[in-house]
């Protein structure tokens, strides 16, 4: 489903040159759910950044049911996203004036959905992670656990090919890091594609491959 | 940019932000709005207001709607009283004034004048003859008596005096001008028209901002045609007051067509205006222009900051909004929607204040300038004109810093890098 080929990222500063990705060749499968795990700075954002068109690369390919994305156009690549793909930060990412309801419709809206069905599909996504009682909150009203389940409803409402979350569970306590990833074993056991950076091994072996970076290289697969 | 989906998104994301940001700040942008909307009417609206002020008192004291006054080459309106008897018939005619106008001199000093190289005191002045009752049914002469009173019908000898005429009223002292000294109701003074002398009492004195009045002198029409010797009744000046909502120039054009053009001359008050004035009027136009164009360039760059800071604050956020698929054109529009918002409603507050308060005020309080008093000249066009213009800078102005935001790269927006 997402091949990776000679994957290359480097970063300028100044006239000083930092290569974070150095030449990564990997195949993800469909319904996989894939942790990226690896010392600070290994690249292991960088790379899911890539993977998920949110950042070009310096050199190689990826590509994603067939399709080589290197080619697309950034309009071409937001509607990809808007489509296939969906995201889930470390800092949950929503917008503040936005109720949770609101946040979980909006990119519903963006794809031409009916209001109506909008609202009802994003409802439903929320009432999936628990939070049919805080709707019509705003993020400020909401504690790290909700915010970050809110944001999981917003890339799940749609029902991406493909989820990317940077380490999902950085932000929260135990309790709330628990919720978190039930909620994204209950969606791999529905078949959906999981990509999840992380630096806790607890919740990396939640997933069914572990991917490990370091200095910007694959140093390990490991299946559990 | 414009297509129904993005316009769905941007009203979407605009009305929330909007409704949900900071209410002091709304209420500061939209303030600063008024005032904008307020500098762009009002200050070309006051400069062309005191000119038009004094061009609508000339019309309203002097010349009414219609003139008709003696061609160039003629001293007096020939068959006079079978154009008022024309005038009179048309429906359109309200009131009317006929005037015998002639130049005189006044002396003041006459009887305590001993010595005969003593230099006279005198002044040259126009003299009007009118129907007291029908000039002050026209333009309401009587109001602008500031000493002693109005002429009567049966006034036998009087004489009301214009300001001007009167060294005390005269606010700056013009060696070229000579004007009476010591003069005031009941005091004698004498006129000389042609050879002919009287000895008359000033009964009042008027004073108005419109030289006209305040530089002549009135007498009853029967005194002053005895003087002039103009037995046929053949007048100088016939103004006249049309009905509400009748049209001047209609008039005029009848009245040609009536074959009064023959023997006067028929204007309109506008005709009648000196083309200085319209030139000063249009300058003032120019230049109240200029001065709320500044006005708008400093309103365009306060949208401007606003925005920008809104945008740079937010461009986390906007990164976001990409990042999950958010049509940037969206994005842009959402800004351009709250651009248009305030200066939306910053002008429609603005648009109240000036007709529903402003524009009444000063027409029942008219800013006293030394010259006319000022009214404010707000023409709906014009106004609506001006609406136009805060509108598509403010939307220039908000669309450029949201566009500079939302150009950046999705990814270093997200993460906050430079």
């Amino acid at each position: 489903m997402i091949e990776v080929k000679n994957l290359y990222k480097t970063f300028m500063n100044g006239q000083v040159e930092t290569s974070v990705l150095k030449g990564l060749d990997f195949k993800i499968e469909e319904g996989e759910f894939i942790a990226i795990m690896g010392r600070s700075g290994a690249g292991k954002s960088t790379f899911m950044y890539q993977m998920s068109l949110l950042d070009e690369p310096t050199r190689g390919e990826v590509i994603i049911d067939g399709i080589v994305t290197n080619t697309m156009s950034n309009d071409a690549k937001t509607l990809f996203r808007l489509s296939r793909l969906g995201y889930v930060f470390q800092d949950y990412a929503l917008i503040p004036e936005l109720t949770a309801l609101e946040n979980v419709t909006l990119p519903l809206l963006m794809q031409g959905m009916p209001t109506a069905k909008a609202l009802s599909t994003a409802k439903s996504a929320l009432t999936t992670v628990g939070l049919k009682e805080h709707v019509n909150q705003l993020p400020s009203q909401l504690s790290g656990g909700e915010q970050q389940r809110v944001s999981i409803s917003r890339a799940i409402a749609h029902n991406p090919d493909i989820l990317f979350a940077d380490e999902p569970t950085a932000n929260l306590d135990n309790e709330s890091s628990r919720t978190v990833m039930d909620i994204f074993k209950q969606l791999h056991k529905q078949g959906q594609t999981i990509i999840m950076v992380t630096h806790e091994p607890e919740y990396a072996d939640m997933a069914e491959k572990i991917v490990t970076l370091d200095d910007g290289k694959i140093v390990g697969v490991k299946k559990n | 940019m414009f297509s129904p989906l993005n316009f769905r998104i941007a009203f979407f994301l605009a009305t929330r932000q909007l409704r949900r940001s900071s209410k002091w700040t709304n209420s500061l942008i939209v303030f600063v709005m008024i005032l904008t909307f307020l500098n762009l009417v009002i200050v070309s609206g006051i400069l062309v207001g005191l000119i038009q002020g004094a061009i609508e008192a000339v019309r309203e004291q002097y010349t009414s709607d219609v003139i008709i006054s003696n061609l160039n080459t003629e001293t007096y309106i020939e068959y006079s009283p079978d154009i008022i008897r024309t005038v009179e018939s048309l429906p359109q005619v309200d009131a009317l004034s006929a005037r015998y106008v002639s130049g005189s001199t006044l002396e003041a000093n006459y009887k305590s004048r001993t010595d005969p190289n003593e230099k006279p005191n005198t002044a040259g002045a126009q003299i009007a003859g009118i129907d007291p009752v029908a000039e002050d049914e026209l333009t309401g002469l009587s109001r602008w008596i500031i000493e002693g009173e109005y002429l009567q019908p049966g006034d036998y000898d009087q004489i009301l005096l214009g300001s001007y005429l009167i060294k005390k009223y005269i606010p700056v002292d013009n060696p070229g001008f000579s004007a009476l000294d010591d003069v005031g109701p009941g005091s004698k003074i004498r006129i000389q028209i042609g050879n002919v002398e009287r000895e008359v009492t000033v009964k009042g004195i008027l004073k108005s901002k419109v030289d006209e009045v305040s530089f002549k002198a009135y007498m009853v029409d029967s005194q002053l045609r005895g003087m002039i010797g103009r037995n046929d009744f053949n007048v100088d000046e016939i103004a006249i007051r049309l009905k509400p909502g009748s049209d001047p120039v209609v008039v005029r054009d009848t009245l040609l067509r009536n074959g009064v053009g023959t023997y006067a001359k028929v204007q309109t008050s506008a005709d009648a205006q000196p083309k200085f004035i319209k030139d000063i009027r249009d300058t003032f136009a120019l230049l109240g222009n200029m001065i709320s164009s500044i006005g708008l360039v400093v309103a365009s760059i306060t949208i401007f900051i606003v925005i920008f800071i809104n945008a740079l604050t937010r461009r986390k956020f906007i990164g976001i909004l990409k990042g999950i698929g958010i049509n940037g054109q969206a994005i842009e529009l959402s800004y351009v929607m709250q651009s248009i918002f305030y200066a939306f409603i910053g002008s429609a507050i603005g648009f109240i204040l000036l007709y529903a308060f402003l524009q009444p005020f000063v027409a029942r309080h008219p800013i006293d300038f030394p010259f006319s008093d000022g009214i404010l000249v707000a023409p709906l066009s014009g106004t609506l004109l001006r609406i136009s213009l805060l509108v598509v800078a403010t939307i220039i102005a908000g669309y450029i810093p949201a566009r500079m935001i939302v150009r950046k790269n999705t990814l270093d927006s997200i993460l906050g890098r430079k």
